[in-house]
């Protein structure tokens, strides 16, 4: 029977099949991090537990590490601290391998496990944070978990599951000039809604997603959560292999052939059946950026701020208007006419070395508005060396961006980096929710271009407009 | 775990759709290496003034639903984020049962994990249970896991489905790691056999 790329992950991953219709899932590797790992290590101490495979698993600190140039000796706040060092303890303990804070590869996880070649087609990988979906940009059937499911996998190297429904999202043609990865995230999540995705894989197909680079598509299977999909799937090619061969962990030699051949088998099959499929044309797709608090409040940028008087139900319309007075914006009023004071450029989302070229193509040469504050953070210290060899550090510089140490960052604002009440911020980060930024922060999703664009303009910029003027 | 097995309490209506994680349990409160503690801090962006003070226009602040032990809410209700801080600030503060028309997939299985029923009703059954919890403190729900069943306040009943594997966890209080563990040599089989069909994935 024809079958999709996930039935083929999922039912190569079946440890075994209950009577209920769950299964038990082989997980072949787990990544994690300061914040969401202590109290699974914790467990596992309390039961008198070990780790099952430790060799499977890769430590990073990055939501609480700073990210300013004095990060060796700078003093975090004491309770970020001891999560940090909590990590390094738990890890010396059970024998993970851990990359701490100053070490060259350190940054967010979800760049850091790519770039290791700790990330490889066919797996399944987890790790306590949502935005794991990013792996599944390799054909590795990858997700976000809680940390008593952390706890699990560290026990038993299998998770409890259901299987989920595949759906298929579709971009045939090819994307303007400016439009990106980040665009046609956007643009799905605009199309199906925050929840469209819940309780699907997504498979994302079509020519557009096929031109798409490996950070292209680690963006877009980034945002698949945005859309209420624990995972996101792009099946692996020639794109996929090149970027994996060579990485410290990928296989090297024959091994390296031996899974090639393997990795060839992970399509879907023609005549597969989706629950769910869904087509956009890559034509239609205009730079995206949000206007509320929630992923799904998103428009291209030629838009306006929508009325709450045109929504018929009515905990929607009261949603609308909260969102409009959180942001303080007003229902009419040109999305090309708001104005920021902040731009951050970086995230699991947005911190690989094409999202920091796109920013430079745009600045080279110009000034950061005299009322914006720009920051750049790489997601990792690889992207932010690469960059530097580039010269794209001193570009970003010259035009007055703050160009920082790897890490989450303003992403999620744990640590001091974040949004004063009230400031607007043009960002590449995946969510827009109220105070994730900061309390009151006030976020609008989009490009790296188009950030790059605001940053300049000082208010939302159409990068079509911008390049062409 | 704790047990989850019938509950008898007040509901609290909290009928927006979307609440997301960094809304149940904010971002500067992950900065703990215990799972206790957060339920002081659960929607604190919007149960609390900038000066700390409650505000009144809360549900969970007003006289009737400071006991409250279960949630009627909107859909999507826990999208966002993997952090196991919402049910566990929610837990800490003393909600056990959620009732939404939908939910985020990680928070759902997250609550599971933690003692916490969530359950998925259609909107039009949600609104009556809005109209049922809007009658405070005088309006007992009774979640009975057992007969998969809920209890109005004037004796109506509502079924409601739910995973047969997580509901034996909850009913039980079992640790689901342990019964895991119990399977440890059907996992060894397993692996074996990935060893020789997928070598280049083992280390050691």
């Amino acid at each position: 029977m024809a079958k999709t790329l996930y039935d083929k992950l999922w039912q190569s991953h079946i440890v075994e099949q209950q009577d209920d219709g769950n299964c038990l899932i082989y997980i072949d590797r787990q990544i994690i991090h300061e914040v969401t790992s202590p109290q699974a290590f914790e467990g596992l101490r309390a039961a008198g537990r070990k780790l099952a495979h430790p060799d499977a698993m890769l430590a990073v600190p990055d939501h609480n590490v700073p990210t300013s140039a004095d990060r060796a000796t700078a003093v975090n706040a004491k309770d970020s601290q001891i999560q940090l060092d909590t990590l390094a303890e738990n890890c010396a303990e059970f024998g993970v391998n851990y990359i701490p804070m100053l070490d060259a590869r350190q940054g967010i996880v979800h760049i850091v496990g790519p770039e290791q070649g700790f990330t490889q087609p066919g797996m399944t990988i987890v790790c306590g944070d949502s935005h794991t979906s990013t792996h599944g940009a390799f054909g590795a059937l990858a997700f976000g978990i809680g940390t008593s499911e952390v706890e699990h996998v560290m026990a038993t190297q299998t998770l409890v599951l259901k299987r989920q429904k595949n759906m298929r999202i579709d971009v045939d043609g090819v994307v303007a000039a400016g439009i990106t990865a980040k665009d046609i995230a956007l643009a799905i999540i605009g199309e199906i809604g925050t929840a469209g995705g819940t309780g699907y894989v997504i498979e994302f197909t079509g020519s557009a997603i096929r031109d798409l680079s490996m950070e292209g598509r680690m963006t877009l299977c980034n945002m698949s959560i945005e859309a209420g999909a624990r995972s996101g799937l792009v099946a692996p090619d020639q794109v996929t292999y090149d970027y994996v061969m060579g990485r410290p962990q990928a296989p090297k030699g024959a091994a390296f052939e031996q899974a090639v051949a393997y990795w060839n088998t992970l399509v879907t099959d023609d005549g597969s059946l989706y629950d769910k499929e869904i087509y956009l044309k890559a034509e239609d797709i205009a730079p995206q950026v949000t206007w509320g608090t929630s992923p799904e409040n998103v428009l291209p940028i030629t838009g306006v701020v929508p009325n709450p008087d045109d929504v018929r139900d009515a905990e929607r319309k009261i949603a609308m208007q909260r969102a409009l007075d959180y942001m303080g914006l007003d229902a009419g009023t040109k999305l090309q006419d708001v104005t920021i004071e902040r731009v951050f450029i970086g995230s699991c989302t947005n911190g690989r070395i094409e999202d920091f070229r796109a920013v430079a193509e745009v600045v080279k040469g110009k000034r950061v508005h005299a009322n914006v504050v720009a920051w750049a953070v790489p997601g990792s210290g690889l992207v932010k060396l690469q960059a530097e060899e580039e010269g794209l550090d001193q570009v970003l510089i010259d035009a007055g961006f703050d160009w920082r140490e790897p890490g989450c960052s303003m992403c999620l604002a744990m640590n001091a980096d974040k949004l004063g009440p009230h400031e607007r911020c043009a960002s590449t980060s995946n969510r827009n929710f109220e105070g994730r930024q900061g309390p009151k922060g006030r976020t609008h999703l989009m490009s790296p271009a188009m950030a790059a664009a605001a940053a300049l303009t000082g208010h939302l910029t159409d990068i079509r407009s911008f390049e062409h003027g | 775990m704790d047990k989850f097995t019938k509950l008898s309490a007040v509901a609290a209506p909290l009928p927006m759709p979307n609440i997301d994680t960094d809304m149940i349990i904010p971002q500067k409160h992950l900065k703990t290496i215990k799972r206790t503690g957060l339920g002081k801090f659960s929607f604190s962006n919007i149960r609390y003034h900038d000066d700390g003070s409650e505000r009144e226009d809360f549900v969970l602040n007003q006289t009737a639903y400071r006991n409250a032990e279960i949630l009627v809410t909107g859909e999507n209700f826990g999208c966002g984020s993997s952090r196991e801080h919402a049910p566990w600030a929610l837990k800490d503060f003393g909600i056990k049962c959620i009732i939404a028309p939908s939910f985020a997939d990680i928070f759902y299985g997250n609550c599971f994990k933690n003692g916490i029923l969530p359950i998925i009703l259609p909107q039009a059954v949600i609104d009556l249970l809005l109209d049922d919890a809007s009658r405070g403190a005088n309006a007992i729900i009774t979640v009975d896991l057992e007969r998969q069943e809920i209890s109005g306040p004037d004796g109506g009943k509502i079924s409601f489905e739910v995973d047969p594997y997580r509901r034996h966890c909850l009913l039980n209080g079992l640790d689901d790691i342990g019964l895991t563990l119990e399977k440890k040599d059907v996992i060894q089989d397993f692996e074996a056999k990935k060893r020789l069909s997928q070598p280049w994935l083992f280390k050691d």
